[in-house]
């Protein structure tokens, strides 16, 4: 038991390393520890993660709390949720953050009842004053921002963070810190089965540095085809709307959004997407929107840089046609 | 097996977001009056996950929500899908209460209910957006619980869920008494028959104030406190490209995004 105060983060660990949307957090944590007077901690919980302490202190903590321990080698919130609640009663942060992941979803808002504060959810901006925290958050779909606080004293002020909106911090390999060494609680009533998780063919969302996403102007499941040759001529990958996952014509893994995935490309090309805002709540942090639709009064296009109006049938195979020209294919 | 269902009623998400207004104080945020408020679609899942369940084992589904007097519309829309009982939560004290707030008066209604097997929430309100509600439950009426479901299947006395996780998912063995909440690919909610709207027209729904509740000071004082709502700024800056043909305006988005170094 060291810190005291300051910033605390639950990390996340993926295959085998820091989860990008943790070093997210402790690049928005580090920024805002560094306004605290106490440490910024991070707790790492799995089966042979002490090898990332050094890691996570290179990458700006300051504190490391090692969880290695078989309750918790794979995730259950029961087990998680008795564990980290033992960790942020030890060091009394005022901060507390974790991504708002598939576990920090689940981990967040009990944690919170165990440490008697609120906690706001999928936050992508903050601000402390006098130790005050104020956090942004989008809702309705992506259409509005709420501001919250928390009560005069409380503690800690916790927050989960939508991944893909803070940079990740910078790696610093000649950092010290300390590593604290933590036991698990034991798992509780909820068991761990099996995980499945479908390899993406081709380029991963999450990577791309180009994606081509179609909705359900496309018209059916067949011409989803269009958008899988034009993503492989531009070394893309591919994306849709909810609209068309629901259809059936293509699966969860490509949808992008408020309930898919987020993702923050360099050139976002939605085709026969109205831009629903609990679409573009998943791609607004894209570089550059580019948009093809035949109403020229979507909504698409207040988020687009780009746009073409008109049927995506006539458009497209000439965009393609001339890409191939231009990329000398 | 008896399920309760934690259902809200929301402005209809499907109206254009351009239909919402933030009051001047930036306390409310209202839609269409136009525009009917619907049942979260989540919780209509829930709905469609509890029947599924009754109908593979038995028992009785309640139906509970903590909301105005029109929040009646939503419970009855899924009695009339084929669920037993209504239950109401309508206090003014909770209109504008936070998730701890909400939770708390669920765990007391559900209490009350009393001899629960199973709480099914949606997984996110598609209002505040928050997914807070069903794991904070879980923790007032200490339960264990796994979220953002994509399927259930009840073996002798306990269940196996399925969690959504990016590109696939995560099976859990989870004991009753559970809560879960219940993400859309679950499947479609079925539609309300005639008959199912006929027998929901008839049912009472039992209403509670907070003080029926028995709700504590603790249960009653807000945990986050909401400070403003807004319309974030968005100036349009696209440049439609356009041509003789709509093949010609195709090759000239591709020489400008050349052009941009995009590709
Ligand atoms: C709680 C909640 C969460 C949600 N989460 C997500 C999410 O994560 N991701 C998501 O995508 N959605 C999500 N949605 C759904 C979202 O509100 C929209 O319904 C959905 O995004 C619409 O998909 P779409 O744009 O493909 O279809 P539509 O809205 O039907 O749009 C089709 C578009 O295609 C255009 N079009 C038609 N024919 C042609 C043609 N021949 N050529 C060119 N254009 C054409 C039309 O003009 C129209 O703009 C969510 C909704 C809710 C309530
Ligand atoms: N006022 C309410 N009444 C009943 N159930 C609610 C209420 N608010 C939230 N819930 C349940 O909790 C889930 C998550 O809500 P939220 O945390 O607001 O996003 C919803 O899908 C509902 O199942």
């Amino acid at each position: 038991m060291a810190q005291q105060g300051g910033v605390l983060i639950l990390g996340e660990v993926a295959e085998g390393q820091l989860a990008p949307a943790t070093l997210e957090v402790l690049g928005i944590g580090r920024k805002l520890a560094d306004q605290l007077p106490g440490p910024l901690g991070i707790a790492i919980l799995g089966r042979g993660v002490g090898a990332l302490a050094n890691d996570a202190i290179a990458y700006g903590a300051d504190v490391v709390h090692v969880v290695d321990h078989a309750a918790v080698a794979d995730f259950t919130s029961d087990a998680y949720v008795g564990t980290t609640e033992r960790i942020a009663k030890d060091v009394k942060p005022s901060i507390l953050l974790l991504a708002h992941t598939a576990n920090g979803r689940e981990v967040g808002p009990r944690l919170a009842v165990r440490l008697q504060t609120g906690q706001a959810s999928d936050c992508i901006e903050f601000s402390l004053e006098n130790g005050r925290l104020t956090a942004t958050r989008p809702c309705f779909g992506g259409a509005i921002r709420q501001t919250v606080t928390w009560p005069e004293g409380a503690a800690p002020q916790f927050a989960t963070v939508r991944p893909k909106t803070f940079d990740q911090a910078q790696r610093n390999p000649g950092r010290q810190g300390e590593v604290i060494s933590v036991s698990a609680t034991e798992a509780g009533a909820t068991r761990f089965l099996e995980q499945k998780q479908e390899p993406t063919e081709g380029v991963k969302l999450e990577d791309a540095e180009i994606i081509v996403s179609g909705g359900r102007g496309l018209g059916n499941a067949d011409n989803f085809k269009q958008v899988e040759e034009l993503a492989k001529v531009l070394g893309a990958a591919v994306g849709a709307s909810r609209a068309i996952v629901d259809e059936g014509w293509v699966p969860y893994a490509y949808q992008v959004g408020l309930t898919g995935k987020t993702v923050s490309p360099n050139l976002y090309i939605a085709i026969g997407i109205s831009g629903a805002s609990q679409h573009m709540a998943g791609c607004a942090g894209s570089r550059v929107i580019v948009a093809i639709n035949r109403d020229e009064s979507a909504d698409v296009f207040k988020y687009a840089r780009f746009g073409v109006v008109g049927e995506y049938q006539k458009i497209l195979p000439a965009f393609q046609r001339k890409v191939q020209e231009l990329l000398g294919g | 097996m008896n399920i309760v269902v934690c259902v809200k009623q929301v402005p209809d998400p499907e109206q254009p977001a351009s239909n919402l207004r933030v009051d001047a104080n930036g306390r409310r945020v209202t839609g269409d009056p136009n525009v009917r408020p619907v049942i979260n679609g989540y919780d209509e899942n829930a709905v469609e996950a509890a029947l599924r369940l009754k109908e593979a084992q038995g028992g009785k589904i309640s139906i509970l929500s903590v909301g105005a007097e029109s929040a009646r519309d939503v419970i009855k829309h899924a009695l009339s899908m084929g669920a037993d009982e209504g239950y109401i939560v309508e206090d003014p004290a909770l209109s504008e209460a936070d998730p701890w707030m909400i939770a708390s008066a669920l765990g007391a209604a559900i209490g009350k209910i009393g001899d629960t097997d199973l709480v099914l929430c949606g997984r996110q309100a598609s209002d505040d957006d928050n997914g807070q509600v069903g794991p904070t439950l879980a923790e007032v009426l200490g339960l264990p619980c796994v979220t953002v479901l994509r399927a259930i299947q009840a073996q002798n006395g306990s269940l196996r869920v399925e969690q959504l996780i990016p590109d696939g998912f995560r099976a859990f063995q989870v004991p009753l008494p559970a809560l879960l909440s219940i993400s859309n690919e679950y499947g479609k909610p079925r539609y309300p028959t005639t008959r199912g709207i006929m027998l929901a027209a008839r049912k009472q729904i039992t209403s509670w104030s907070a003080a029926d509740l028995g709700l504590g000071p603790e249960a009653s004082k807000p945990r986050l406190q909401h400070v403003r709502y807004f319309i974030p700024a968005r100036e349009s800056r696209v440049e439609f490209i356009t041509g003789e043909t709509l093949e010609e305006a195709g090759e000239k988005l591709a020489l400008r995004l050349r052009e941009e170094k995009l590709i």
